[in-house]
């Protein structure tokens, strides 16, 4: 039996390239205007033809909008984008990457149940995950995902999820995705990466075995520090009625009158119930503007990384050499522990944020941050701005001393975003402001 | 999308363009089963179907308006596809009494459903003269190529740059 059928007649549109697609994927001309650019559909509601047309979309017998807290023309537009650009079946945009991470857990996780992450993560998403999904009973055991004995132990006690992200924030990490993909096949759990600081530009975790993906759409992929979204993006691969593990997608829904998820629209299933029971019940729905904006940001993804990469490896090899500088932690540098796993996964670049050490510890870290004049010292990533912050004293401030040293955010520790001004510009304010350290 | 058959937009556009009646086998009276949703739908995009279903064929009864066949052979001609909407195993017998009735009814194509799947009953269809698609479901295809599809935030793996015109019932017999 041959799995692959050669196509009788033409070829398939999804063999368009990755730079066809973010310009082009989920946006042809209205139908109804000619208008050429995607329209933003500023509007709550939608009307129905008649009341069986109602019934009918209330039923998810057909396609169309209701409500726009279940979906939107504009935000559907970027979450064809979103999914094509990740090689995924479908997306769910989201009001914020944070609401996209309840979103995907959603369909996944029941009252009292497990799943696993990686002890290197942003640390908005080790708060969320260890203080707030516990009042949900959703519960999270970290681990090493480099200690592959861990990760298959957590998962032999019952995880239905790993969670990583493909490019650590804060700094210079890289997870061996198709090795973990292994990992959660073998345990019949999901594997949901988080690919916000590479972008589909950079790595496609679907490509690894990657189940789901989760973004922070407010990142690299609107790239103008404008928006706040998130979206997570089906690989449509996972059988939801063969692994019985599932019951919110195989089993049938009561609020649609015993409809099985996974029976009705099969690949599609993720993507349908995330619309329409997950948006529906939490309502964390994106803005049809913060879409626009995003999808602005995606028709130039591929060259906003391209220079992006470019300066933060110029920026990583000058810090090396300086003498007030202790480490550097970013994946393109020959010296990193994750090189090869870069040259894996991220070929095309290690992306734009990372972490240094500076000699002199917390306070040295506080005065380097204070004192940049074009670096901007704020809470972000992915910006087109060049961004600098002190993750001890910020972003990673609620963890405990244990999670900020396995999280790569020690007292030393500064995080960068390098964004896309001139990188001798960079250099120098950073020289500037390491003198005054 | 993925999927482990691969079938060119023009070869299942131009079948969804020619083909005006549908015979789906499996067709259900359940308005919540996934045979009624994709009837439906095709019924409001323009397609006559007539569902093939001993049990409610022996009752009488009519789904979504059109009276229940107890078998293939029972369908008025012409109908261009048999929709296949039953278990992979129960293809095969479906398809040879599709090839049997190939000139008799109009049969042009088999269309075995999402999960349907049988290479014997494909390769003697095709012998057959038979187009086959496989592990497809018309609504979403029809969904996907015509744009409702991406409504629901699908990638529907078609780029174009034309005013996009719907497919309309007229234009499917050229």
């Amino acid at each position: 039996m041959t799995e692959e059928t050669p196509a009788p007649e033409g070829g398939t549109a999804s063999d368009w390239g990755f730079e066809t697609r973010m310009i082009h994927a989920g946006a042809g001309p209205d139908p109804v205007s000619g208008s050429r650019q995607i329209p933003i559909h500023q509007t709550s509601a939608y009307a129905f033809h008649d009341v069986d047309h109602a019934a009918s979309l209330f039923n998810l017998q057909t396609f169309g909008f209701i409500y726009s807290r279940l979906g939107n023309p504009t935000v559907a537009s970027l979450e064809q984008r979103i999914a094509s650009l990740e090689g995924g079946c479908g997306a769910t945009c989201a009001a914020s990457g944070h609401a996209a991470q309840v979103l995907a857990f959603f369909p996944l996780i029941e009252a009292g149940e497990r799943f696993a992450a990686s002890n290197k993560l942003y640390g908005g998403s080790v708060t969320q995950f260890s203080r707030t999904f516990p009042k949900f009973d959703w519960h999270c055991d970290f681990v090493d995902t480099e200690d592959l004995s861990a990760v298959e132990a957590v998962l032999a006690q019952g995880a239905k999820a790993l969670f990583v992200e493909s490019l650590a924030n804060p700094g210079g990490v890289v997870t061996d995705l198709e090795t973990l993909a292994g990992l959660t096949r073998a345990a019949g759990a999901l594997l949901i990466v988080d690919n916000t600081l590479a972008t589909p530009w950079l790595c496609r975790p679907f490509e690894w075995g990657a189940d789901l993906i989760v973004h922070s759409a407010t990142k690299f992929l609107s790239g103008n520090g404008t928006v706040i979204g998130g979206a997570v993006v089906d690989s449509g691969r996972f059988d939801w009625s063969a692994s019985g593990r599932f019951p919110g997608l195989s089993e049938p829904e009561p609020a649609y009158h015993g409809l099985k998820f996974s029976e009705t629209f099969g690949e599609l299933a993720f993507t349908v119930h995330s619309h329409a029971v997950g948006l529906r019940d939490l309502g964390a729905s994106m803005a049809p503007m913060n879409a626009f904006l995003t999808l602005l940001g995606t028709e130039t993804l591929a060259l906003r990384m391209e220079r992006h990469c470019r300066n933060a490896l110029a920026v990583a090899e000058w810090l090396t050499e300086h003498p007030k500088v202790q480490w550097v932690s970013y994946a393109g540098l020959p010296t990193s522990p994750y090189r090869e796993l870069a040259e894996k996964y991220l070929p095309n670049g290690a992306g734009a944020v990372f972490t240094f050490g500076v000699r002199g510890g917390y306070e040295a870290g506080v005065r380097v941050v204070e004192k940049c004049e074009l670096f901007s010292h704020l809470a972000n990533i992915g910006d087109a701005r060049s961004l600098i912050i002190h993750p001890a004293s910020t972003t990673h401030r609620q963890l405990t001393d244990e999670q900020r040293a396995a999280a790569g955010a020690g007292p030393e520790v500064v995080r960068l975003s390098i964004g896309l001004e001139t990188v001798d510009d960079l250099v120098r304010d950073l020289d500037n402001a390491l003198a005054a350290a | 999308m993925a999927c482990g058959l691969r079938y060119s937009d023009v070869l299942i556009a131009g079948i969804l363009r020619r083909v005006r009646t549908i015979a789906m086998v499996g067709a259900s009276p359940n308005w919540k089963r996934p045979s009624n949703f994709a009837m439906k739908y095709l019924q409001e995009k323009g397609y006559r179907v007539i569902p093939v279903n001993p049990r409610a064929a022996a009752a009488g009864a009519s789904i979504l308006g059109e009276r229940a066949r107890a078998s293939l052979a029972e369908v008025p001609a012409p109908v261009e596809m048999v929709d296949v909407f039953r278990g992979s195993d129960a293809a095969l017998e479906i398809t040879r009494e599709a090839i049997r009735l190939r000139v008799e009814k109009g049969f042009e194509v088999v269309w075995m459903q999402l999960g349907v799947r049988n290479d014997e009953a494909a390769a003697e269809a095709e012998a057959a003269g038979l187009t086959v698609i496989m592990n497809r479901c018309p609504k979403i295809e029809y969904g996907r190529l015509w744009g409702e599809l991406g409504w629901g935030g699908f990638d529907r793996g078609v780029i174009s740059s034309r005013w996009p015109r719907p497919v309309k019932r007229d234009e499917r017999a050229g």
